[in-house]
């Protein structure tokens, strides 16, 4: 195994560890913000380097550009999209989890 | 500005479009030898003015891709279908033989010939689909008091 190989092993098998931690976070967290922070980072980071791995295994320099750009506009669209989902979720009056269960202060009206 | 608006959505929206509206056309491109094609680049290309509708409000997609352009585009997409189809036709071949368009016996050129034809019905099934796909979202997502606008419209025009 050259050395490229390995580096591209290890992104893939890091990414795949936190696509891993993604889902899982998805599936305990208690509310909408607080998945939507384990799915907002942990995609974006392991599509990114798993992405990274491919690359470093090779290939023509179409397959590397297409996958440069992948990343690249993953980069951007995914915080977004992450970000416009936070904002609709909070302006249509979502309250916050807390742990323990206490009140979360007077319920909010939506919009405010 | 509204509460529901947000700077980072409305700029990222603006700017992601000619990336849409390129690949739309990559994917029109890729219809003759892989997944791909004038319906899905026509759905592509119009989800472009779909967003900006969704991130700036109907009124700033409906000017990017207002209805004097788009209405023509609906029936010109189906006559680049039909021209190419009946060139073929007068040109001695079956409807939609792209190869009689070659004017030429050689096999070869007949080949290139059959590629023009496919890529230029794939542009007009395109050019269709993005209209209608874009017509559709535009017309639903018609805000009330714009729809009153035009209802009232209308009715001076019965009336008169």
């Amino acid at each position: 195994m050259s050395v490229l190989e390995i580096v591209a092993a290890a992104a893939i098998g890091l990414g795949s560890l936190l696509m891993l931690a993604t889902a899982f976070g998805v599936a305990v967290f208690p509310d909408f913000y607080t998945r939507l922070h384990a799915a907002g980072k942990g995609d974006t980071l392991g599509q990114a380097l798993v992405l990274a791995g491919l690359l470093c295994l090779g290939g023509d320099l179409t397959l590397v550009v297409k996958l440069v750009l992948i990343v690249f506009f993953i980069f951007i669209f995914n915080p977004t999209a992450t970000h416009a989902l936070a904002r609709a979720g909070w302006v249509s009056g979502i309250v916050p989890w807390v742990r323990g269960g206490q009140d979360p202060g007077a319920p909010r009206e939506p919009g405010a | 500005m509204r509460s529901t608006d947000s700077l980072i959505v409305r700029y990222i929206a603006r700017r992601s479009v000619p990336f849409i509206q390129l690949y739309a056309l990559y994917v029109l491109g890729h219809g003759e030898d892989g997944p791909g094609g004038g319906f899905q680049g026509g759905v592509i290309f119009a989800s472009s003015f779909v967003l900006l509708g969704l991130a700036n409000g109907w009124g700033y997609g409906r000017r990017a891709a207002p209805a004097r352009l788009l209405d023509p585009l609906l029936p010109l997409g189906c006559l680049i279908y039909l021209g190419i189809g009946l060139a073929a036709l007068l040109a001695g071949g079956a409807f939609l033989e792209y190869g009689a368009l070659a004017g030429s016996d050689d096999p070869e050129v007949r080949r290139h010939w059959h590629h023009y034809g496919l890529i230029g019905i794939e542009v007009g099934v395109m050019v269709t689909v993005s209209a209608a796909m874009a017509t559709l979202f535009f017309e639903m997502a018609r805000p009330a008091r714009v729809q009153a606008r035009v209802d009232r419209v209308g009715e001076e025009a019965d009336r008169a």
